[in-house]
């Protein structure tokens, strides 16, 4: 039966393939809204997990057996899937890490810091998470950050201002988990291209709230973690440009990165197993797949609608609460409600929610340069995904209405 | 709301957390440590004047949640005048108040028992730690008198 078109999108239909969603917190129905730090899984992932352990389950490009090439199979469809998902060029430019921290701290390791020279500089935005931060410090490179303006919007202009004749690099989010806003991504590779600058973006939170097209985008690395994608935790992809994989030395020394060993020089495997050191997370690939799959049968373009009608109702449930303030108001903005309360601290706010059976983020949100940007110590975060409803954030409205009474 | 959640934001607590007590610097103190969670961002700075192993000056400023603000300026109430023997003896009686499991009975601290109403609530432990780790830490730091 072909769906009518009204109901392209039926998150009540969505949310039953969820099962956790069902449970209660602290008595009540649990309302989900920490997705920013990681989703929930839906049923047709936890199944591939049990399939793949129950009926696959073996090592990887090791063995002759049966077992061993049905693992390699899924592994390498699960590689093939997510090349098509971000529209890479080819297989040999995923590499699977355990998730996007480890994709940029290998970009940092491998290809930054053999061509890093002291003085050299990488150039950030002012809302990058510590993960895009701190694998370029630990290299050695300085750091020069393109400033955002009160809305949390990405000043172009004096970005491409700070790009110098040391820069070697820039590292941007496509999606600041802390203010939401998304950034002009393919804007930024066009411009720092120009200067001859290959560009990093982090697409942690922009790759489940939004189509990415790595070569649309025209970037030279892209990291994403599953867990964020309602895959499974401990699987995490970088894409990177073949030509540039390629000049690479290898990140991790084992097994399966070799093409030979010996005592006196190894020779390094072919892309991507290059950047594959020791067994992978297998059931995680496969469990990635999965999600993968999943996202597509509902539609990300559905989905990002119905987050966008969330994002606009939830912002109006915030602004009716008395002194309640919004950080983060980009025009370009997805799935996230950071907010403060006059007079009360995140935490306080943290904890009488979750009473209420509603998980929110609260703190630093791992980005302590935007809390110094807004001169506030932490946030307290709603962040959402395609499962969560108008009637979850009318909970959320309630709950802060509770926390307005208790602190006056 | 429900029951625990009253514990936890009694009035004294929101009350210490509306109108710190003690909350300044102090000029003349003779010892200050920082206080710093980095999991939750929460802040703060403690200024003692010791004379005679007694603390007769407490003052703390920063900032951070209703928990750690209102266990900071219960603390420095709680404190002054007292030696630092007797100041560090009470560190650990707050230290196992707030650390004993919740169906067990807990010591009577006056108006720190304000506080017991955390332990339903692990995570908020280490908000009302804070200001007590803090007090131990500054009576071991005197300040230098090099300075400027």
């Amino acid at each position: 039966m072909i769906p009518e078109p009204a109901v392209l999108f039926d998150v009540q239909r969505v949310r039953a393939d969820f099962p956790i969603l069902g449970r209660a917190v602290h008595g009540k129905p649990l309302v989900y809204l920490d997705n920013a730090a990681t989703t929930q899984k839906p049923q047709a992932v936890l199944d591939a997990l049990t399939r793949y352990y129950t009926e696959i389950n073996a090592n990887v490009h090791r063995g002759v057996h049966e077992l061993s090439e049905r693992a390699t199979e899924a592994f390498e469809a699960a590689r093939q899937r997510v090349c098509r998902f971000l529209n890479a060029s080819g297989p040999s430019e995923i590499v699977f890490t355990r998730n996007a921290t480890e994709s940029i701290n290998l970009v940092a390791q491998s290809f930054l810091r053999p061509r890093l020279q002291d003085g050299d500089e990488v150039l950030v935005s002012a809302m990058e998470h510590h993960s895009n931060i701190v694998p370029w410090q630990l290299v050695g490179a300085r750091l020069r950050v393109a400033p955002i303006d009160d809305r949390g919007e990405l000043l172009l202009d004096e970005m491409e201002r700070l790009i110098g004749p040391r820069t070697r690099l820039v590292a941007m989010t496509h999606m600041s988990n802390a203010l939401g806003t998304v950034t002009p991504a393919a804007e930024v590779v066009r411009i720092a291209h120009r200067h001859g600058v290959p560009v990093l973006l982090d697409g942690s939170q922009a790759a489940y709230h939004m189509r990415v097209d790595v070569r649309a985008l025209d970037c030279d690395f892209y990291a994403a973690t599953g867990h964020k994608l309602y895959g499974p935790t401990g699987i995490g992809v970088l894409y990177g440009r073949e030509a540039h994989l390629e000049a690479m030395p290898p990140f991790l020394g084992g097994g399966d990165m070799i093409r030979t060993v010996a005592f006196e020089r190894s020779t390094w495997n072919a892309l991507p197993y290059k950047f594959e050191a020791g067994t992978p997370d297998i059931a995680g690939a496969v469990g990635l797949h999965a999600a993968i799959d999943y996202l597509d049968a509902v539609g990300l373009d559905h989905a990002a609608r119905h987050e966008r009608a969330l994002l606009a109702y939830g912002t109006q449930v915030l602004e009716d609460v008395p002194g309640l303030r919004i950080i983060g108001t980009a025009p370009d903005k997805s799935s996230i409600l950071s907010f403060v309360m006059d007079g009360v601290h995140p935490h306080d706010i943290g904890t009488i929610v979750d009473r209420e059976g509603i998980a929110i983020r609260t703190g630093h949100h791992c980005a302590q340069p935007v809390m110094e940007r807004f001169g506030i110590p932490a946030t307290a975060r709603a962040s959402l995904a395609m499962y969560n409803t108008i009637e979850e954030l009318e909970a959320l409205g309630r709950a802060l209405a509770r926390v307005r009474e208790v602190f006056g | 709301m429900s029951a625990d959640l009253d514990d936890l934001y009694q009035e004294v607590i929101l009350d210490h957390n509306r109108r710190p007590r003690n909350f300044h610097a102090l000029a003349d103190a003779s010892h200050q440590a920082e206080g710093y969670n980095p999991l939750c961002g929460d802040r703060l700075t403690l200024y003692l004047r010791i004379d005679d192993g007694v603390i007769r000056e407490v003052a703390f400023e920063g900032s951070g949640c209703a928990i750690s603000k209102a266990s900071a300026s219960l603390m420095t109430d709680a404190v002054k005048g007292r030696s630092t023997a007797d100041a560090r003896a009470l560190v650990d009686r707050f230290q196992r108040m707030v650390t004993t499991s919740p169906e067990l009975e807990v010591e009577d601290l006056g108006k720190l028992s304000a506080l017991a109403g955390v332990r339903e609530f692990p995570v908020r432990v280490k908000c009302a730690s804070l200001a007590w780790h803090t007090l131990k830490a500054a009576m071991e730091r005197k300040i230098s008198v090099s300075t400027e």
